[in-house]
């Protein structure tokens, strides 16, 4: 098929596939043994807190290590390499709102900060509360 | 008639007399690091925000161009400057500084050869003795204008590109010079259907290809023509396809082909494709293929740079990608 024929279709073959099977064995193993590494900190606080709050401390130390590693530069080179190991958890979601809070500090604390900080986040918030939402309503009616 | 064919202008008597490039960290590092006339090793380039940082490689880049060809702004008659960023502030905060009338031009990352062009236009037609071109574009701006926040972690295909952190001048003007600007082709903007705003090279390889058979049509040229036929920033996708497709039409340029995406950086740095931006073209054309001119190796290029004319809100209305090219042919000038 000539390129000028049909663009859109043929030049598909000139276009760089991404590799499926490693991004997904590295998401599973990745998003994985960070979840893994949650649960025995779970499992750890456990033994001096109650369930709920061993629970949130653990959150805590993984939106705080996310917070830490965006200031310094390093979550999107590891979420290049993680991709959606790295995305589909919470520490994604902290990433989103600090660089956006790190990339709009020059337009102020208000209508920079705050402003976007939840540029890209506020998807997730968005349709997790309306999913959440839904979710809860079928869990009462049930 | 200066018009030639559909969309090619032949300049009489102008010249390139002097150029001024200014790059950031990631430029200094790569092979052509040693070309540049001023570089940075921040990529805030000592200023407090990325748009001021974009704002101080215009101002490096026109100062080190105005240095080289011995001449001061006031005896410049026009500067035409353009960059990627909304209301192209850089262009506009930058002129706002300098005494000299401006001409603000937007082409996305064709605006080097764009500038170039009509400011040759305006020299050989007499509306103005010297002019400057000047175009810029900083990783940082363009990632928050164009894609998302720098640090957020998003994965990005190899198709992507890295844009250039940098700035370009030529100073303009009619006799005493190295390099003659002798035609510039106008691309049209053509628009292929493409949505992947991570793969502009596909999406701009139509547009190249285009202006290239029209200006060897307009010229009665072939590639044979030129020692070298660049494009702007392709990069690995799209200069592929580029050859392709004028193969395609007949034209074989396997032999004298290049991207400026691709001889900016390193291929094992992490640049996905290649490099793009506005700077990418300028800073490779003023800074080193003009070196290469100076040195012999080049007699005659035609440097065709390119341009997705993309917004992000287009994107997410589903509007495809339109693209543009424009050629500038630049022939060496020896002996004297």
């Amino acid at each position: 098929m000539r390129l000028r024929d049909n663009y859109r279709q043929a030049v598909k073959k000139f276009q760089p596939k991404p590799s499926y099977v490693a991004n997904s064995l590295k998401a599973f193993f990745i998003g994985g043994g960070l979840s893994v590494v949650a649960e025995v900190l779970r499992a750890q606080f456990r033994v001096n807190l109650p369930s709920l709050a061993a629970e949130q401390a653990v959150l805590l130390l993984f939106i705080g290590a996310a917070v830490v590693l965006t200031a310094i530069g390093v979550y999107d080179e590891f979420s290049q390499f993680a991709g959606a190991g790295s995305t589909m958890l919470i520490t994604w979601f902290a990433n989103s709102l600090t660089s956006a809070a790190l990339e709009h500090r020059s337009e102020g604390v208000v209508s920079g900060i705050a402003g976007h900080m939840f540029k890209v986040g506020g998807a997730a918030l968005v349709y997790g509360i309306v999913a959440a939402y839904l979710f809860g309503l079928v869990y009462f009616m049930r | 008639m200066k018009l030639v064919g559909r969309q090619t202008w032949v300049f009489d008597d102008v010249y390139i007399q002097a150029t001024g490039t200014a790059v950031g960290p990631f430029e200094a590092d790569g092979p052509l690091g040693n070309c540049f006339d001023v570089v940075h090793h921040d990529l805030y380039c000592g200023e407090k925000t990325w748009e001021r940082a974009e704002r101080r490689l215009m101002q490096d880049a026109i100062a080190a161009c105005l240095q080289h060809g011995n001449v001061t702004i006031n005896e410049v008659d026009v500067l035409l400057a353009g960059d990627l960023l909304n209301q192209n502030v850089t262009a506009n905060y930058t002129a706002r500084e300098l005494p000299v009338p401006f001409l603000c031009m937007f082409g996305a990352c064709s605006t080097s050869m764009e500038t170039l062009a009509v400011g040759a236009a305006l020299v050989d037609g007499g509306f103005a003795k010297r002019a400057v071109a000047a175009t810029s574009s900083h990783n940082a701006t363009a990632e928050r204008q164009f894609r998302y926040p720098t640090e957020l972690g998003v994965q990005k295909p190899k198709s992507a590109t890295f844009t250039v952190t940098g700035a370009g001048a030529a100073l303009i003007g009619k006799g005493k010079g190295r390099f003659r600007v002798t035609a510039a082709t106008i691309g049209r903007v053509i628009d292929a259907g493409l949505t992947n705003p991570l793969d502009m090279g596909s999406a701009m390889a139509p547009a190249a290809a285009h202006t290239i058979e029209q200006h060897f049509y307009d010229l009665r040229r072939s590639p044979s023509d030129y020692d070298l036929i660049v494009t702007g920033d392709l990069s690995r996708v799209g200069s592929v396809i580029v050859k392709e497709l004028l193969m395609e039409a007949g034209h074989d340029v396997t032999s004298n082909y290049n991207d400026c995406g691709l001889l900016i950086y390193r291929p094992e740095k992490a640049a996905f494709a290649g490099g793009s931006g506005c700077a990418c073209c300028a800073v490779v054309t003023y800074g080193h293929l003009l070196k290469e001119m100076a040195t012999g190796a080049i007699e005659r290029m035609l440097v065709v740079a390119t341009g997705a004319l993309l917004s992000p809100t287009m994107i997410q209305q589903n509007e495809s990608i339109p693209a543009i090219a424009h050629g500038v042919v630049i022939e060496a000038v020896r002996g004297e």
